[in-house]
């Protein structure tokens, strides 16, 4: 035996690696793995053209440029006022703090389908915020903007959890130092503060536009969902599957799924390097 | 006498300017709060006063409806089978991640997170393709007599996607934290593998547990996308609570049915996060 694994082997006696580990690597594959082997082979069954053609058709490009662009647009409104939320509950004592935090998780606990019903009736012409926008011709159910605005309720849990930390343990003598030098309070926010925080608040958008991008449940009550205007992705994902369009489906879902492997991997690398920022 | 402005108390002048003004302090809590509740409590406020817009008669008929109380039953069946399931997967996960060190590590972590990455509706296309009549085990499946797709076994297989990382994602971080020590002296005191893992490492990581049972579970009844993707949506016998949300959404029923069963789930989603309020307390305070 070699004499370092006999070290390695004495260091760790603790029992159940080959069990834990094995039954692990079987449901991973049972429920991941095979399912996206699945997908991934039924898809490379299609011809390249065929394949070409279904991700790309004029119907599914602006079902894309919708998910992108929704999806983009409720993540910057999330970075902003996520970041907003999180600086209050941090920085300040207010009354209702403590129940303003608990609230922050509600997107989480709630189920999208119930989200996307009681945003699609609340923002309709005759909702309670529906009735102040319709006035200035501004519609927030069964529209593009609908869309944007279900997808920022979605996402705001993931902003604000994930720079809440951040400002918790932002150390104040560098905001002191900074004072002392002569530095006013905005300038030391946005040249002391700012930066530090930047990589993290990218982190935040990065998740909440990589979960809008997958978004189903809640769109479908309040988009409208019509070809070429409200129709995101995923729903026609949906639509095609319908109609027994497998391959359809499997064109804009493999289209889907080689964004969110793409996010993935970004989000990875954006961790990495934020996390690089906070422990210098 | 008048001090020179320059020497004036220093100690002040750092307090003014690590701190807003108390104007700049209120419009920021003011803006804030009101982003909060126009994202946040009015969604949730307006789920239980459309519920009730019809009166206390209509709310109650809708909730004792057949296809309601066989949504509620087909719901809390498909998260009696699926969290358990996930939990004994996130332990075992959590036990050889944390404990061990193994070549790969970093990829199955990887592939553990990816379910949360893939959309719902792409994870129950992968199911329909996988275990669908068209699918790649469909023959099989058929000569073997055994319905998934459009079932109740393709609903819990397409719940176990979406909820598979979060009792893992949340177990992992803490058994990294504890380290190996107390397993290793219980070891050498005489226990067995089982006995230490039961009594040593499973009560120290409990909150932990609980916590991504919640989460696991609210995710579970709450699911959508991936369930109208391999359920028969047939009133009474494959709606799930979302599902019949949608349903009576877009039927002729009355316009305060589906909001009467979304009370249901607003109700879950408030029990969670109290629940959660509460756990992150308890440990918090047995942490010191």
């Amino acid at each position: 035996m070699r004499p370092d694994r006999a070290i390695a082997a004495k260091s760790n006696p603790l029992p159940g690696l080959g069990l834990t580990l094995g039954f692990t690597i079987l449901y991973l594959s049972v429920i991941v793995l095979i399912p996206i082997a699945a997908l991934t082979i039924k898809a490379l069954g299609l011809s390249w053209s065929q394949l070409w053609h279904l991700a790309t058709n004029a119907r599914a490009l602006a079902a894309y440029e919708l998910s992108l662009g929704a999806a983009f647009a409720a993540a910057l409104l999330n970075a902003g006022f996520g970041s907003l939320l999180a600086w209050v509950l941090v920085r300040y004592r207010f009354p209702g703090r403590r129940l303003l935090d608990g609230l922050i998780d509600f997107p989480f606990a709630l189920p999208t389908a119930v989200a996307g019903l009681t945003l699609a009736d609340l923002f309709s012409d005759h909702g309670w915020l529906g009735r102040l926008l319709a006035p200035m011709g501004i519609h927030g159910a069964y529209s593009r903007l609908g869309v944007v605005l279900a997808l920022t309720f979605v996402g705001l849990p993931f902003s604000v959890r994930t720079l809440q930390p951040l400002l918790e343990n932002l150390d104040k003598g560098v905001e002191e130092a900074a004072a002392i030098l002569g530095a006013g309070r905005l300038r030391t926010f946005l040249s002391v503060i700012v930066p530090t925080l930047l990589p993290t608040v990218l982190t935040g958008f990065g998740l909440a536009f990589a979960r809008g991008l997958g978004e189903y449940g809640s769109i479908v009550f309040i988009s409208g969902n019509l070809p070429f205007k409200t129709e995101i992705a995923p729903t026609l994902v949906v639509v095609r599957l319908d109609n027994f369009d497998y391959s359809g489906a499997i064109g804009v879902a493999l289209v889907l799924m080689i964004f969110s492997f793409a996010l993935l991997f970004t989000l990875n690398w954006l961790q990495g390097w934020s996390l690089k920022f906070q422990r210098p | 006498m008048k001090l020179p402005r320059s020497t004036s108390m220093p100690g002040r002048a750092t307090r003014s300017s690590t701190q807003e003004s108390p104007l700049v302090k209120w419009l920021l809590i003011g803006v804030a709060g009101l982003f909060a509740a126009v994202f946040l409590l009015l969604p949730l406020i307006n789920v239980f006063v459309q519920a009730f817009s019809s009166g206390l008669g209509e709310y109650w008929d809708t909730l004792k409806d057949k296809d309601t109380v066989s949504a509620i039953r087909l719901t809390l069946l498909v998260a009696a089978i699926s969290v358990p399931l996930n939990v004994v997967f996130g332990v075992a996960a959590a036990w050889a991640i944390a404990k061990f060190e193994f070549r790969g590590k970093a990829v199955l972590l990887t592939f553990i997170d990816l379910p949360f990455s893939v959309s719902p509706v792409v994870a129950g296309l992968m199911f329909v393709l996988l275990c669908g009549a068209n699918g790649l085990m469909g023959p099989w499946l058929q000569a073997h007599h055994l319905k998934i797709i459009y079932a109740t076994p393709g609903i819990v297989l397409a719940t176990i996607f979406v909820t598979f990382p979060f009792v893992a994602r949340e177990l992992i971080p803490i058994m990294e934290d504890q380290g190996r020590e107390q397993e290793e002296a219980a070891l050498t005191l005489g226990a067995s593998g089982w006995q230490t893992f039961w009594h040593v490492s499973l009560p120290s990581v409990k909150w932990g547990l609980f916590y991504g049972i919640i989460l696991c579970n609210a995710r579970a009844m709450g699911e959508f996308g991936a369930v109208s993707m391999v359920s028969k949506k047939v009133a009474g016998y494959s709606d799930t609570l979302p599902l019949l949300v949608e349903k009576l959404y877009n039927g002729f029923s009355h316009p305060a049915a589906p909001f009467a069963v979304a009370t249901l789930l607003a109700m879950l989603a408030l029990v969670t996060l109290g629940l959660k309020t509460f756990l992150e307390w308890k440990s918090q305070r047995e942490e010191g």
